[in-house]
């Protein structure tokens, strides 16, 4: 296989963003991406997405993305794998650089989830159908058992998941593309209304619109797009039990755990090795888990590291510098592409206020449902 | 939910039916081809018993919105005897009062309604012993 690097990256804001259609988004992180590499031209697209068909009724999105690019001739499919859908799509972009089929190819991922769609229901069939959503399970209710068995298991409070809010507020209060730019309290956190018991409104990621784009190209060829690209040192996917009921455990991630460790692996580090980290915070506790579960703090200890800082700017191992899904804004499709911007960004010295020092190896996990799938990119500073 | 659709899951979601794994003896809920512990084949039809313990919980305070007027409801991962595992509602009680380690029973009631026309969705539901 070849090396690979991402060399330029585009973004919409992320929010409610009404005047914007799905295919506005995708065309402006698009543009964004490829002016920065100064080319008009790819060899493919790959766009994550989670449920145009459900949010906006329109499916078939590679030929319209491409066509409203004013790339129509070229490759490109859309990638679906719930919340992961980004991730994916970057996945799938890789291999295809990485093989040799292809030099240039943009991994996008967008979601335009205001546009009228019940977006508690869409949402929910991401979850079993049969067995989870029939019963009338949310999803903010999945991942509020799993905080329930964190707590159980682990003596994890009320207060650690909302330092993990809190963090997250905080850093989002620094990104001008964020959802959310400001900062909330853990009495704001712990005092807003329940969504499911034992989270609150606080403890979850927004309904958002937007669109996030990379462009993948052979490493050894980097030079010619841009002055400081970014190496994709491993890549690492995995699924779990689909329903929550199905998991021995539901405290544990294990999709997260096994997609970790194949990036690891295949990048050839350890966990201590990564300066800075973007994690799938749709809810408080699953920054919580996933951090557990990927080896970047011990079992039990994740609300820790929220509260102690160990996870904050300027503390050993920043944990969603971007403010996370829980602030940045979770338009579906889009979040595993724009977490990769911002390790990219981390590791080009372009985050401004938000900047790690001296930050080399970067990572970025994106996962669906409640758990069933994720998947881990490395990146390293070249 | 298309009435189909419906109809093709009423052995497990009215009767508790199951399968026993011969390999392994896992048994899954609804019956599986394949056990997703050990990827034997070979399997046997079983019943759940109805009734189980709450391995996690929650309480439901904005809900989907067929379930608009429940809310807010207590939901819970609950384990039978035989091992395996279902989502359900627990009624009949304080749903605060729900936590891990709950003994419930679980007893044959209306889940959903398919709109004002469609028809009734039955199924179980969790109630606290």
């Amino acid at each position: 296989m070849r090396e690979v690097a991402i060399v330029a990256a585009g973004m919409t804001r992320f929010g409610e963003l009404w005047q914007s259609s799905l295919r506005d988004l995708f065309v402006e992180a698009a543009l964004e991406a490829l002016s920065g590499a100064e080319t008009d031209h790819v060899d493919g697209i790959y766009v994550g997405n989670m449920s145009g068909g459900q949010f906006v009724g329109q499916e078939h999105l590679g030929p319209l993305m491409a066509d409203y690019l004013g790339m129509a001739g070229v490759a490109a499919t859309r990638v679906e794998s719930a919340c992961a859908s980004g991730g994916m799509a970057l996945r799938a972009a890789f291999f295809d650089v990485a093989s040799g089929a292809s030099d240039l190819v943009l991994a996008a991922g967008l979601e335009k989830m205001n546009d009228g769609a019940d977006v508690t229901a869409v949402l929910a069939s991401a979850a079993d159908q049969e067995t989870e959503a029939y019963h009338g399970i949310t999803f903010p209710g999945l991942y509020a058992m799993i905080a329930r068995a964190h707590m159980e298991e682990y003596g994890t409070t009320d207060e650690d998941l909302a330092a993990v809010s809190v963090k997250n507020h905080a850093h989002g209060a620094l990104n001008p593309k964020a959802q959310f730019r400001r900062k909330v309290t853990a009495e704001e956190v712990m005092n807003s209304s329940l969504v499911a018991a034992p989270l609150r409104l606080l403890h979850c990621s927004p309904v958002s619109d937007g669109a996030a784009a990379v462009l993948l190209c052979p490493l050894d060829r980097a030079k010619e797009f841009t002055d400081r690209p970014v190496r994709i040192m491993g890549t690492g996917a995995a699924t779990g039990s689909m329903a929550l009921a199905d998991r021995q455990d539901p405290a544990f991630l294990d999709a997260v755990s096994l997609s970790a460790g194949r990036a690891y692996k295949m990048a050839g580090i350890k966990p201590s090795d990564v300066d800075v980290a973007e994690v799938h915070d749709c809810f408080s506790i699953a920054e919580i888990c996933v951090t557990e579960a990927m080896c970047i703090v011990d079992r039990g200890k994740g609300g820790e590291a929220a509260r102690s800082g160990f996870t904050s700017l300027g503390g050993k191992l920043p944990v969603n510098t971007s403010g996370g899904l829980k602030s940045k804004g979770h338009p579906v499709g889009a979040t595993g592409i724009a977490q990769t911007i911002e390790i990219f960004e981390q590791l080009r010295g372009e985050s401004g206020d938000r900047q790690v020092k001296d930050a080399h190896i970067g990572l970025a996990q994106n996962m669906g449902g409640s758990g069933a799938s994720s998947v881990v990119h490395v990146f390293q500073r070249v | 939910m298309p009435s189909p659709r419906y109809w093709r899951e009423i052995p497990n979601r009215y009767r508790l039916e199951a399968s026993r794994c011969c390999g392994c003896g896992r048994v899954s809920y609804p019956p599986r081809r394949v056990c997703p512990s050990c990827g034997a084949q070979d399997w046997k039809a079983t019943h759940l018993s109805p009734h189980g313990k709450v391995v996690t919980s929650t309480v439901v305070h904005v809900p989907p919105t067929d379930f608009l007027m429940e809310a807010p409801y207590a939901m819970a991962v609950v384990e039978t005897p035989e091992g395996a595992r279902l989502m359900v509602q627990v009624v009949d009680c304080d749903p605060d009062d729900v936590k891990p380690g709950t003994e419930v029973t679980l007893e044959f009631r209306l889940i959903r309604k398919e709109g004002l026309s469609g028809i009734l969705c039955y199924g179980h539901k969790a109630v606290p012993v």
